[in-house]
């Protein structure tokens, strides 16, 4: 069986200790951990999802703009961070799989290890209050 | 077939005294020597002073592979003659940090006023190489090195000749970064370097009472060690890296309870300094 890189072991350990939402994936793009806090505004568990490829999690919570119209998954936070190795920061609606439509901010950002290698990317998202 | 050493055998700090003599006071250091002569040193703790004493006169090349650069891994480096010999070709491996690399970290120890020589004023012919860079041969050998659960830029070795394979994981804290420890080996420190090996020489620092207060220091706790090894399913395993403050009778102890407890399904060889193990077809 093949192992995870350490410093992905590491921030999915991290994530799962703190209470802010967060969502990492690998370098293909592949959803491979969000924590319990994710799973609140993602209106389910991630033992119920398990890893997914991004073309299913780009578009599973339908995110769209204030005004209801889809976001493309290449406009993302986490797909610009993704794709373009560079911090990214957006607002957009998800609706999660319990069916609430709830208004987030996101912050993503690549995760570089040791030697500069490319490991994948991580979101912080906040639900904010209507 | 490669003839293992363990020269250094305790933890963090170089611990002599009657009470450690047998399990050694040495700090991380292992011989690893190829039926074909190359010679790889595990670490460049206090137990080099001796293993230099071991080589043969005719040594023209020696590999020091070190983990990472803590005190205790590197403190014999400054004494180990090789370095002080133009005949002889040197080469260090270990780790660079984000911002450093190997040269600059390894100064930061070899120079004054820590030491009273410079790195570069070293008259051995000596060629540092950072880890990890993938797998590369020294003499019979094919080495790997991973990063692995410890502060700071820390690697392991699986270190392999023929079929036989040896892993050194001497600071390591497996557990640490995984939710169902010792559960999930896609998520477990460590899991690529040490499956399936021959032999692991592997961090066993703690017990389970020192453990808890100790959680994120990089330290195994026996029964962690213990159950890595499981979950690699290793043949042979040695703990090694032992608390300066447990005495021998505290180790065997520590072992004895381990071993009783968990009925491991490998077998348990004391990492007590000076301990020579064979790797090859005829140790099976």
């Amino acid at each position: 069986m093949a192992q995870r890189e350490i410093e992905v072991i590491l921030t999915r350990q991290l994530a799962s200790y703190l209470a802010m939402p967060i969502f990492i994936v690998d370098p293909a793009g592949a959803l491979i951990f969000y924590n319990e806090s994710a799973e609140g505004i993602l209106g389910e568990r991630f033992e119920e999802t398990g890893e997914m490829p991004a073309s299913e999690w780009a578009t599973r919570y339908a995110p769209t703009d204030e005004a209801g119209a889809a976001i493309a998954p290449e406009k993302l936070p986490l797909m610009v961070a993704l794709d373009e190795h560079r911090l990214a920061h957006g607002e957009l609606w998800l609706r999660g799989r319990d069916n609430v439509r709830r208004h987030i901010e996101a912050s993503a950002f690549p995760l570089i290890g040791q030697a500069d290698r490319f490991l994948g990317a991580v979101v912080i998202f906040w639900e904010i209050a209507s | 077939m490669m003839r293992v050493t363990l020269w250094g055998t305790r933890g963090s700090l170089a611990t002599p005294g009657a009470e450690t003599a047998r399990y050694g006071g040495n700090t991380s250091c292992v011989e690893v020597r190829g039926a074909d002569g190359t010679v790889l040193i595990l670490d460049a703790g206090t137990g080099i002073r001796r293993l230099a004493a071991s080589l043969p006169p005719s040594l023209r090349r020696v590999d020091v592979l070190l983990t990472h650069l803590h005190m205790d891994h590197i403190q014999g480096l400054g004494f180990f003659p090789p370095l002080y010999d133009p005949e002889i070709e040197v080469h260090v491996w270990g780790p660079a940090s984000t911002t450093l690399g190997l040269r600059a970290r390894l100064m930061r120890y070899l120079s004054p006023p820590l030491f009273p020589v410079n790195l570069r004023d070293l008259p051995c012919r000596l060629t540092l190489h950072e880890v990890p860079c993938g797998d590369f041969d020294l003499g019979m050998f094919r080495v790997s090195s991973a990063l692995v659960c410890h502060p700071g830029p820390t690697v392991g070795y699986r270190i392999a000749a023929g079929g036989e394979v040896l892993s050194y994981l001497p600071d390591h804290e497996p557990a640490l970064g995984v939710r169902r420890f010792p559960h999930e080996a896609e998520w477990t420190s460590g899991y690529a370097l040490a499956s399936g090996v021959d032999l692991l020489l592997h961090d066993a620092q703690y017990d389970h009472h020192e453990y808890p207060e100790r959680v994120g220091w990089g330290h195994s706790a026996f029964e962690h060690a213990f159950a890595f090894a499981a979950l690699a399913e290793v043949k042979r395993f040695v703990p090694i890296h032992h608390d300066p403050a447990h005495d021998d009778h505290e180790i065997d102890r520590l072992i004895a309870e381990a071993v009783s407890t968990i009925n491991p399904p490998f077998a348990v060889i004391p990492g007590t300094e000076g301990a020579v193990f064979e790797v090859g077809p005829s140790a099976r």
